[in-house]
């Protein structure tokens, strides 16, 4: 692909925050999106990255954070004098305008400089005009053309496919020449096979024009397949940057892992550098620079797993295979080593029950620092042996006085929790469960909206409403020496 | 058998209910054109005559009735249309509390008129004698108080229509370059024509139906709408070319119904074959 040459911010997102009715959807974020990329805004539903690109647009304004175009401060600016021209998700065409002046729409309110006059006080002033009939038949016909759809310019868009009808709102937001082109889920409801078809005619309508694409998806193929560049978003917080291949390759954490492609994702020890330890077996790996016996989360590709016979001198694994089911090039199975399920892609054959060893190479174990390690509140001693946090108040022997404010800290491992709620010293809700293996790390918010993370062996679904109770003698409790907590918004 | 009793049956029922619907506007209509003063006087239906449709275009009274009931009619539909369409516009674009204005705005749909009616009745009182504005009722008075009756109907119609649309339509218009009012004007009122017109024939159906509001708001100075003039005709003798007027106010709408609906279906076939 050709690489533009003129490398610049194009857009620069600062600061930014979001909240609606006190959730924060964008927190604190920082983005810089070069000239001529075309980057994906990738993430689960819900994770802000649609308030994103609705806050370049000019359709929502951050609650704080400044957003510039090409250096310029946009952040208060309209939708409609921004340089930014959008494609919805559901097309948003206008149903009372035909094909034609669907395209025109924009080109017609459009002013363009027409050089400079002075004014009556002696100024120079430069002049607009709107552009001619014939320069924007000639615009329509060419945004049409570029988009497959020349000899449809009398049609009533009603009448069109859900593709066509996409290839309209397309060339109805490039026909304005915009600087970024905003893409918010475009092919989100189009069928599988169209979905292939836009997929590679917006790549090349990328090439072709040159500008650049911010484009908005859950869907990580698309994400993958199309972009220069992925942000990787959750929670309103940018996970990872990278091009596809390094965040399929080298996701940051593991949530990036977990969404991006099918993985294993295990904890282990690093034992030194290149060296770490899980499910009892040290692997030689390619990762260093943690610190000694440092918990990290690890993530193996399916592909990345090589079977072998049991009697096989090679892998470092003996496993059960559970099931196995032919996917056309690859078997893909479920096999059962030292407790964990790995999922495995691999063209040798193995039949459920079947023992195998299990290879894998260096290159195809991928280190990750935990996203947290235990869970960390500031609380305060509210009395003989009791301190609250989180909403709660929690029996704890300690010897301080009441009313010092204290740090608690809280191991994944020490929480538990119940289906009823009245069975909890604290609610929260399940926001988020990743299966590692042989048991899930559950993420939970409290309603003081602070976040939990747990290890469990129970499976627990999102939205679930839990009680939370904390095993005492596994947490533990610091003095907060300075009042940190001056910066209350 | 069984099949052709329980056939006979419900095409029975059905034309027992028609019958009931319709048979009070036929007798209207049959007898609109008889000149006997009197349903059932011993001359029966009398002769086949126009007669009566003459008589009302003399009757001056009548006719002034009737304009007055076309002038706020029409008026008052037109304003309830544009307040009743900005409102459900600026509803459907409200953040917080809209489902409580949404409800408050419709309260008076489901509540009594009379209500409404001595509402406004005390209004114009405290208007005149607490706030000492010269106020007289009037044509003007009905107008304002047959807006505010119909207004809520017309957001009943206009409110569905929005909630069909892309969520996303008004901001395409923005993003294109249109200013909010622009957006507003240009993509987002032309998708509304058909719910607004619906709003409007239904707006000035119901100001032309009312009588509770009218009655007790025209005030002494001898403004009559045609509901008000039938009723106070009742206390004497009805008058038989109210019986013409009805037969023309029934054909009308008709006409206008079996023309809105051509049109929509034209439209929607339209839309299907495109």
């Amino acid at each position: 692909m050709r690489e533009p040459r003129v490398l610049d911010k194009i857009i620069e997102v600062k600061n930014v925050t979001k909240v609606f009715d006190d959730t924060t959807v964008i927190d604190e974020l920082n983005l810089s999106i070069r000239r001529g990329q075309f980057i994906t805004l990738l993430g689960p539903s819900g994770c802000g990255k649609t308030t994103l690109l609705r806050m370049i647009a000019g359709f929502v304004a951050p609650t704080s954070g400044n957003i510039y175009i090409e250096g310029q401060d946009v952040t208060t600016i309209p939708p409609y004098k921004r340089p930014v021209n959008t494609v919805f998700q559901k097309y948003a065409l206008f149903p009372h305008l035909n094909v034609f002046k669907n395209v025109a729409f924009g080109l017609k309110l459009k002013k363009v400089p027409c050089g400079e006059k002075l004014n009556s006080k002696g100024e120079k002033v430069e002049q607009f005009r709107k552009f001619t009939k014939e320069e924007i038949e000639q615009k329509v016909n060419r945004a049409l053309r570029l988009v497959g759809l020349e000899d449809y310019g009398h049609r009533d868009v009603n009448s069109l496919s859900g593709g066509q009808q996409q290839r309209v709102a397309i060339a109805r937001a490039i026909v304005c020449e915009p600087k970024v082109l905003l893409l918010d889920e475009p092919l989100g409801a189009l069928d599988l096979k169209m979905r292939k078809e836009m997929q590679i005619e917006l790549t090349k309508m990328h090439r072709e024009l040159g500008i650049t694409f911010i484009y908005v998806t859950h869907d990580q193929e698309e994400a993958l397949t199309m972009s220069n560049v992925v942000v990787v978003l959750n929670d309103g917080l940018i996970q990872q940057i990278g091009t596809p291949k390094q965040v399929y390759d080298e996701p940051a954490n593991a949530f990036v892992a977990d969404f991006i492609g099918e993985s294993n994702i295990i904890s282990g020890t690093m034992i030194k550098d290149f060296s770490v330890k899980f499910l009892d077996t040290v692997f030689v790996c390619e990762d260093k620079g943690f610190a000694k016996n440092e918990r990290v989360d690890l993530v193996i590709r399916p592909e990345d797993i090589d079977v072998f016979p049991e009697n096989s001198e090679q892998g470092q694994l003996t496993g059960t295979v559970l099931s196995a089911v032919f996917k056309g090039t690859y078997y893909e199975m479920e096999i059962e080593a030292n407790g964990y399920e790995f999922t495995v892609q691999s063209t040798t054959e193995a039949r459920p029950g079947q023992k195998v060893k299990l290879l894998i190479k260096p290159n195809g174990i991928h280190i990750m620092k935990k996203l947290r390690t235990v869970n960390e509140f500031v609380g305060e001693v509210s009395g003989e042996n009791t301190v609250d946090f989180c909403g709660g108040s929690f029996e704890i022997p300690t010897t301080l006085e009441k009313g010092t404010p204290v740090k608690v800290y809280v191991p994944f491992d020490a929480v538990e929790l119940t289906d009823d709620e009245e069975d909890g010293e604290i609610g929260a809700n399940v926001t988020h469960v990743l299966y590692k293996g042989s048991y899930y790390q559950v993420q939970i918010y409290t309603d003081t909206d602070e976040d939990f993370y747990i290890d469990t062996t129970d499976e627990w679904d999102i939205d679930d409403r839990v009680g939370v109770k904390i095993n005492k003698s596994k947490i533990r409790l610091e003095v907060i020496a300075h009042e940190e907590e001056s910066d209350e918004n | 058998m069984n099949k052709k009793l329980s056939l006979i049956l419900r095409w029975a029922f059905l034309i027992i209910v028609l019958v009931a619907i319709y048979l009070p506007i036929a007798l209207i209509v049959v007898y609109s054109f008889s000149a006997e003063k009197n349903i059932g006087s011993e001359n029966g239906f009398g002769e086949f005559t126009f007669s009566l449709y003459s008589q009302l275009f003399q009757n001056s009274q009548l006719m002034e009735a009737t304009l007055n009931t076309l002038i706020i009619g029409v008026v008052s539909a037109l304003l309830a249309t544009f307040i009743g369409t900005f409102t459900a516009v600026g509803l459907y674009y409200m953040r917080k509390g809209k489902k409580t204005v949404n409800f408050i705005s419709q309260i008076t749909v489901v509540n009594a008129e009379i209500v409404t009616a001595v509402g406004f009745f005390l209004l114009s009182i405290f208007i005149r004698d607490v706030l000492s504005i010269p106020l007289n009722k009037g044509i003007g008075w009905l107008i304002v108080a047959h807006t505010v009756l119909t207004t809520p109907y017309v957001i009943l119609s206009v409110g569905p229509r929005l909630n069909q649309l892309n969520p996303n339509l008004y901001e395409a218009g923005l993003d294109l370059g249109a200013g909010p009012m622009r957006s507003l004007f240009t993509v987002v009122m032309p998708q509304l024509i058909s719910s607004m017109i619906s709003g409007f024939a239904l707006a000035f159906t119901l100001s032309l139906d009312d009588f509770v509001v009218t009655n007790l708001n025209k005030g002494t100075g001898g403004v009559n709408t045609i509901s008000t003039f039938v009723y106070a005709n009742l206390k004497r003798n009805l008058d038989p070319s109210i019986r013409a007027l009805s037969t023309i106010i029934f054909v009308i709408v008709l006409a206008v119904l079996i023309v809105f609906n051509i049109v929509k279906n034209k439209k929607q076939k339209a839309a299907q074959v495109g």
